[in-house]
């Protein structure tokens, strides 16, 4: 069993709900994305999202724009961000890890030794932006091969046919994306995500994560109510981007240890 | 009947093109496939679409035969396509109509435009006003700098210009903040792409507005010298003018396909735009894959030409096609030579050449050079040069 699955399977066993929090690899500054990333586990998350920098973030809003420059500005590549899992892995063996980006930076490390070097330092799930499923047959391929769980993002325009098609490539959990726009965007409609959730249940029992729109307290439970997993992005980077060295780790702690008890 | 017949139905040519694009797009994009399957062959919309072509573009744009300019150099004949005549000044209003007619019949009352150098948001400003569309363009802050009286046309023909801060604030960045846009208002906007980049259909669909190009050479090149060109030269940044005079040519392999791309301060030196020229490696940008410019890492670099509109660090991926297939070749012309043929077009044959012709136009020169006086070329002159006189100028050491 997969560390994705495993960890779902026991969130399901205590009926509770995964808070999967993302930051940017790099974000504000290479030296703290590993500490961040225990302290994310310690406060209550279930998975991390980690995204790897890229020069032209299309499908992103202002917020993670900007935490994507910041990285940038100390260079960090995919290759910088593998060694960061292998050193996380070191201390934590039992959270999954799911790398999120984009397509060039993995176009030119290539797809076979990215996977390979993915699955040596420990990272479970990938999921590439821009990879559509009918774009990743091979990629796709590769990932199984090697036990890494292909994750796709399903949204409110995705009709019942692509659904099936997607979640018949997918493993680990899907990711709904709660909103029409780039991430960071406003006004969640629950009673939508709820219904579009649904829909996503009756084709397939993978695990459904909604992110696109998680910004606090209340949307977090609003949310956590209709899914399985809740993922808090744009707000997690806001609270990075408003700390300083001094409070990022406690910041970034409080508002973890806020959301969990939100869900729970 | 041509035979040349790309791309695949999922928008591939070869290993190029494709839809990479989030899953919040798919659907949109989907929707633009069927629409302009439905509509590229419809006798009624093709009507309309030669109807504008003619009344109000002004085609077909001649082609002229550039004697003295031959004669001086005393090599081959150098003929000149002329879509410098066109209304706004450049091709680009050939795929602006296209796109908009598109947009009409979708019920979308939205358009909205990335830009360089600013002459395919004039050319999308132009159309919208003419069909009553909301238009807003994006263009990097930049080059909303450079190109101030782009802008202003812009604003005269009732668009909104939204300078982009993000990343290098140039053509790319505008790409990417126009994705954002179309990705959140997709029920009522059309996004019009200015080149034959972007995700699938994009590339097919401005090839094919902007065919009119080769389709009218091919006619009047016979008229005027009685045979096909012995090669045709046009200038590569995404490649849209390139496509749209190469590609009724395809088939007929007699014709040399010559893409100039711009080599900036020398290959050597990295500052350049060129990925087909210095085969740059291959990857996934704004929804297609092509070469690209890139670092170890796959990140996007900057590109660096005297000419706005050819400063992208991709190519569309027909070109990437073209090139493997050995069907059309690629060279680069450095911001010097460009210059030069500038200036030499405009002394000997009364026209002021956009900056981003005139390095199809230098290398035309070299080529004639080589060759004999019974030998023909056609140079894709893509647009004139009034937008580049404060460029050209500044270079000069002059301000206007």
């Amino acid at each position: 069993m997969s560390r994705i699955q495993a960890t779902f399977a026991a969130l399901k066993s205590h009926h509770k709900k995964a808070l999967i929090p993302y930051i940017t690899a790099g974000d504000p500054h290479p030296k703290h994305t590993v500490a961040l990333m225990h302290a994310l586990v310690e406060s209550g998350s279930d998975v991390i999202e980690l995204g790897v920098p890229f020069s032209d973030p299309m499908a992103d809003g202002p917020v993670i724009q900007r935490a994507t420059e910041r990285a940038l500005v100390h260079h960090v590549g995919l290759r910088d961000v593998l060694e960061m899992v292998k050193e996380f892995r070191q201390q934590d063996d039992k959270t999954p890890v799911v790398l999120m980006g984009y397509a060039n930076p993995i176009e030119a490390m290539g797809q076979q030794q990215f996977v390979e070097r993915a699955s040596e330092v420990g990272v479970d799930g990938v999921l590439i932006v821009d990879y559509p499923p009918e774009e990743s047959e091979t990629f796709v391929g590769i990932l199984q091969a090697h036990h890494l769980d292909p994750i796709f993002l399903l949204s409110p325009t995705s009709d019942a046919a692509r659904i099936s098609m997607i979640t018949k490539q997918a493993s680990g959990f899907v990711y709904y994306v709660s909103l029409k726009g780039v991430t960071g965007s406003q006004n969640l409609n629950i009673v939508e995500v709820g219904e579009r959730v649904a829909a996503i249940r009756r084709q397939s029992d993978l695990p459904i994560g909604v992110g696109f729109g998680v910004r606090d307290a209340a949307t977090a439970k609003a949310v956590a109510a209709v899914a399985d997993a809740i993922v808090v992005g744009s707000r997690m980077i806001q609270e990075i981007e408003s700390s300083d060295e001094a409070n990022l780790l406690s910041n970034v702690r409080q508002l973890t240890s806020e959301l969990r008890k939100a869900i729970d | 009947m041509q035979l040349y017949d790309m791309p695949d139905a999922r928008g591939h040519f070869g290993p190029y093109g494709g839809i990479f694009v989030a899953e919040t797009l798919i659907e949109a994009l989907e929707e633009l496939r069927v629409m302009y399957e439905r509509y590229r062959h419809d006798p009624e919309f093709l009507a309309e679409f030669a109807y504008d072509l003619k009344h109000f573009v002004g085609r077909p744009s001649p082609i002229y035969y550039a004697q003295r300019l031959s004669e001086k150099i005393g090599g081959a004949k150098i003929y000149l396509k002329r879509e410098d005549l066109n209304h706004t000044g450049a091709h680009k209003v050939n795929n602006t109509i296209g796109q908009a007619l598109l947009a009409k019949r979708m019920g979308k009352p939205r358009v909205i435009a990335e830009t360089g150098a600013g002459q395919h948001g004039v050319a999308t400003a132009t159309i919208a006003a003419r069909l009553g569309l909301e238009c807003v363009v994006y263009m990097g802050s930049e080059d909303v700098k450079r190109q101030a009286p782009n802008v202003y046309r812009m604003k005269l023909l009732g668009a909104t210009v939204i300078p982009v801060e993000s990343g290098s604030k140039t053509l790319k960045d505008a790409l990417n903040e126009a994705m954002r846009d179309w990705v959140t208002n997709i029920s009522n906007t059309f996004y019009i792409i200015g080149t034959v980049a972007g995700p699938h259909p994009y590339p097919m669909m401005v090839r094919d507005f902007q065919a009119v190009i080769g389709i009218e050479a091919k006619e009047q090149m016979l008229e005027l010298t009685g045979r096909q060109p012995d090669a045709i030269i046009a200038c590569v940044g995404g490649g849209s003018n390139a496509m749209g005079i190469f590609y009724p040519y395809i088939d007929l392999t007699d014709v040399r396909l010559i893409g100039v791309e711009a080599a900036g301060h020398g290959i050597e030196t990295g500052k350049h735009a060129a990925p087909l020229t210095a085969n740059s490696p291959v990857g996934v940008l704004h929804g297609n894959r092509t070469y690209l410019m890139q670092d170890a890492n796959g990140q996007i670099i900057e590109t660096h030409s005297v000419s706005a509109g050819l400063d992208y660090p991709g190519v569309g991926p027909e070109h990437a096609w073209l090139k493997d297939i050995k069907r059309a070749e690629y060279v680069a012309i450095t911001d010097d030579e460009a210059m030069s043929a500038f200036h030499t077009l405009c002394r000997t044959e009364g026209i002021i050449p956009a900056l981003e012709s005139s390095h199809a136009l230098a290398h035309a020169m070299k080529l004639a050079a080589t060759m004999s006086p019974d030998k023909t070329l056609l140079v894709n002159l893509s647009g004139r040069g009034d937008k580049d006189i404060n460029t050209v100028a500044g270079l000069s050491g002059m301000t206007l």
